[in-house]
Order: C-alpha cells, then sequence, then structure tokens
C-alpha cells in the first residue's frame, strides 16, 4: 500500500507521457502530432515537479520562521522549458502552415503519397 | 487529466481537440500550485492555457477542421506504447518515494539554494535568484533559444504584402470592426489593467511569484487580445513590426551585455555581485536588469509569431476573397 502511495506520480507522469507518445505515433494529422508533443512535455515537466515536492515544504518563497521548502531548482528548469516549448511549438505550427500552403493538406500519408508520386515521375524520366 | 488527454486521441474536430488542449494547460497549472510551484504554475497558466490555444486556432482556422483519416496500424502503435510504458513502469520501483526528505533530488545544490541564498543573493523569492543569479548562463541559453524561434517563425512565415491584397486586407478589417461591440468594449478597459499587471509581475519577481518569462507573455496577451479585435492594422500602427523586432533583440542584448559589464568589473561572466558596492545590492541590481532583457525579449518574440501567424491568415482570406 505504501508502494502505491509512494510511487503514484511517476505512474501518472507515465501514462500520460504514453498517451502522448500514441498521439504522436498513431495519429497522421500534423497539429494532432503536435497535440501529441505538448501532452508529452507536459509529463515530463510534471515529473521534475513532483520529484522537487518535499513532504510538509512549502513555496520557495523565503520566509521568517519556515524552514522546510520544496526544491527550487526543478521549478527554474521548467519554468524556462515552458516558454521555449511555445516557442518551439509555434515553430512547429509554422511549419505545418507551410506544408499546407505547399502540399494542400496537413495529413502524412496523403503528403508522403504525394512525395512518392514525384519521385516516380523523376525515375521514369531520368530512363 | 489523463481523462482529458485520452479524449484528445479520440476526437476528430480539431477545433474541440484545442479547446481541450487548453484545459489541459489549465488543469495542470492547478497541479503545480499543489506542487508548490507557484512560479511554474504561474507560467503554465499563462502559457498552456492561454497563448499556445490561441497559435493552434490560428492555425485550425487555416487548415482545415477535420480530422478525417483513419489512424495507422493504432494496434501496432499501442503495443509499443505499451511495452515503453510498462518498461518506464518497471523504472520506477528504484525511484525514492514521493515526497520524501531524502531523496538524491533534495541533497546536492537544493539545500545550498535554500539556505543560503538570502545571504547571497537576498533575493526571497528563490526561484528568482536561482533562475537569475545561480543559472545565469541556462536562462541566458533559453533566451536565446526563444529569440532564434522567434527568427525562425518570421523566416517561415512573413509575407512581402502587394499593395493590391493591401486593399482587401483593409476591407476585411473594416468588416470586423462592425461585429463584437460588447467584447471589444470590456477589452478595452481590461486591457491597460493586463498591462499594468504584467509591469507588477515584472518587477515584483524578485518578492513573489513572477519575473520575466511571465509577465512577457502576459504583456503579449495584452496586445495580442488587443490586435484580435481591433484589427491586425491596428494593432501594428500602435507596435510595428520593426519595432518589435528591434525590441526582441534588444532584450537579448540587455542580458548578454550584463554579463560582459560584470566581466569587465573584474568578475566572471553574469556575476552580478561586482556590479555595484555592495554585492547584495550588485545582485538586486543584476536581476532586476536580465529579468527586464528576457521580459522584453519573450513579449516581443510572442508578439512577432502571432503578428507572423495573423498575417499569414489575412493574406490566404484575401485571396479567398478575390478569387470568389
Amino acid at each position: 500500500m505504501s508502494m502505491i502511495l509512494g510511487l503514484y506520480n511517476y505512474w501518472i507522469v507515465i501514462v500520460l507521457m504514453m498517451i502522448g507518445f500514441y498521439i504522436i505515433i498513431a495519429h497522421g494529422h500534423l497539429i494532432k502530432k503536435i497535440v501529441g508533443l505538448n501532452i508529452f512535455q507536459t509529463s515530463v515537466f510534471i515529473f521534475y515537479i513532483s520529484v522537487g515536492k518535499m513532504e510538509g515544504g512549502t513555496a520557495p518563497i523565503w520566509q521568517e520562521g519556515i524552514i522546510l521548502y520544496s526544491n527550487p531548482l526543478p521549478h527554474v528548469l521548467i519554468l524556462t522549458a515552458i516558454v521555449v516549448g511555445i516557442a518551439t511549438t509555434s515553430l512547429g505550427l509554422a511549419l505545418t502552415l507551410r506544408i499546407k500552403e505547399a502540399y494542400g493538406t496537413v495529413n502524412e500519408d496523403e503528403i508522403q503519397a504525394m512525395d512518392n508520386q514525384v519521385m516516380a515521375n523523376q525515375d521514369k524520366e531520368h530512363q | 487529466m489523463a481523462a482529458i488527454a485520452i479524449a484528445i486521441t479520440q476526437l476528430k474536430d480539431m477545433f474541440a481537440v484545442v479547446m481541450l488542449a487548453g484545459i489541459y494547460g489549465l488543469v495542470s497549472a492547478g497541479f503545480f500550485v499543489l506542487m508548490d510551484a507557484v512560479d511554474v504554475a504561474f507560467t503554465e497558466a499563462s502559457v498552456g492555457a492561454g497563448i499556445s490555444t490561441l497559435l493552434m486556432l490560428t492555425t485550425v482556422a487555416m487548415t482545415g477542421r477535420t480530422d478525417n483519416e483513419a489512424r495507422h496500424k493504432p494496434l501496432l502503435a499501442l503495443f509499443v506504447v505499451i511495452v515503453t510504458g510498462s518498461l518506464l513502469l518497471y523504472g520506477t520501483f528504484d525511484m525514492p518515494y514521493f515526497g520524501s526528505a531524502d531523496a538524491p533530488a533534495h541533497q546536492h545544490v537544493g539545500p545550498r539554494y535554500i539556505f543560503d541564498s538570502m545571504q547571497e543573493i537576498g533575493v526571497p523569492n528563490m526561484v528568482t535568484s536561482v533562475l537569475a543569479s545561480y543559472r545565469g548562463f541556462d536562462t541566458f541559453g533559453e533566451v536565446t533559444v526563444i529569440f532564434t524561434a522567434g527568427i525562425g517563425v518570421l523566416a517561415l512565415l512573413s509575407v512581402v504584402r502587394r499593395p493590391e491584397d493591401n486593399a482587401a486586407i483593409e476591407a476585411l478589417n473594416d468588416s470586423m470592426h462592425e461585429q463584437h461591440l460588447i467584447l471589444r468594449v470590456v477589452i478595452k478597459t481590461l486591457i491597460p489593467f493586463i498591462l499594468l499587471y504584467a509591469f507588477y509581475v515584472q518587477f515584483h519577481g524578485d518578492y513573489g511569484p513572477g519575473g520575466g518569462f511571465q509577465a512577457g507573455v502576459i504583456f503579449a496577451a495584452g496586445i495580442i487580445l488587443y490586435a484580435m479585435l481591433f484589427g491586425l492594422s491596428a494593432a501594428r500602427r500602435v507596435i510595428t513590426q520593426p519595432f518589435v523586432q528591434l525590441l526582441s533583440a534588444l532584450g537579448v542584448l540587455v542580458y548578454g551585455s550584463v554579463g560582459l559589464v560584470s566581466m569587465l568589473n573584474g568578475g566572471s561572466f553574469l556575476d552580478y555581485s561586482v556590479l555595484a558596492a555592495d554585492p547584495i545590492a550588485g545582485q538586486h541590481l543584476g536581476i532586476l536588469l536580465i529579468e527586464l532583457g528576457v521580459g522584453l525579449t519573450v513579449a516581443s518574440v510572442m508578439i512577432i509569431i502571432f503578428y507572423s501567424f495573423a498575417g499569414r491568415g489575412q493574406l490566404q482570406q484575401a485571396k479567398q476573397g478575390e478569387s470568389l
């Protein structure tokens, strides 16, 4: 019982991470893949933050008379990671937009089919 | 949270997916508050539930709303996911229990930050002192990454306007002005407070949760709200694109220069103790300056990204209007 209570935070992280992973590999829609990546990323954030939590500790802002704080280091790492995450997400979305303009679709399979078509045509021309 | 994530895998309407992703961000922000990570919760609430939802909505508006394909090989994917998940689960049996004080994560530099930062830095919010002073190099790198992402989006989406497009876009903006009267009145009164709040978060970051990253995002959110309701051209007249680009570079420059000045004063790079006669005062000055640099870069990069996305969308709409 104590094992379940002691480790459940990691299990939540793993469940979320696997859902994100499933979206990334099983879906062909590019925006959905980005949402999946975000879920994956959030699970890592939760992992770090829950590792930094200390039983009975409080938020790491210094106050008279409090000696037990949660670890501030994971908070710093994740805080910056979130903002970097939104910057990279928007870069991914920008790429998606350009793909939509170039191919007319954001579905991975259709893009692959079009690429194969182009390749096949080029091969024919060489022969 | 897991329920929301599973719902996202099942839905086909991209609008619903994006909205659920926003709710997911808000719920995880609540979770971070429970875990004592107030600064992180702050950031996640403004980024995950605010800006990222907005950008995704803009993209969905341009790429179409439905996801009509069948998934490829869902069983194989499920198999891979379950195998990876159970391996990870097996790995957790060696992990320290949740909240235990003797976990390795609490052993090395953590206590130093907690017990000495008040004497060494003199800033009550430990997250700020670690972010801006102890790990200033990291933060500098991250600001540069954000700046680079801004340049990337600009390179991918910047549009060269033809004069005839401009006329069509103006017409589009005028048509938008007639709608959403109540929203516009409410937002108009709210925006000054949003911007003021951003400044409070920026300069109060030493004493409470907050700092350059959060303030930048909130400030950008205020400007973006304005651009959404009063038209992109109106926002561009107030804050022009070249000006924002200049500001984003200026933020990185301020950050780097603080490091250089501390080197010139005989310290090492980003060592603020030498900036003033009193080390503590030097630390305060250094943290204030680099948080300002961070805030400038984050806010202006977010605005650049939104301008690029929205500008692209308007161009598409204008072209569609012409072809009809």
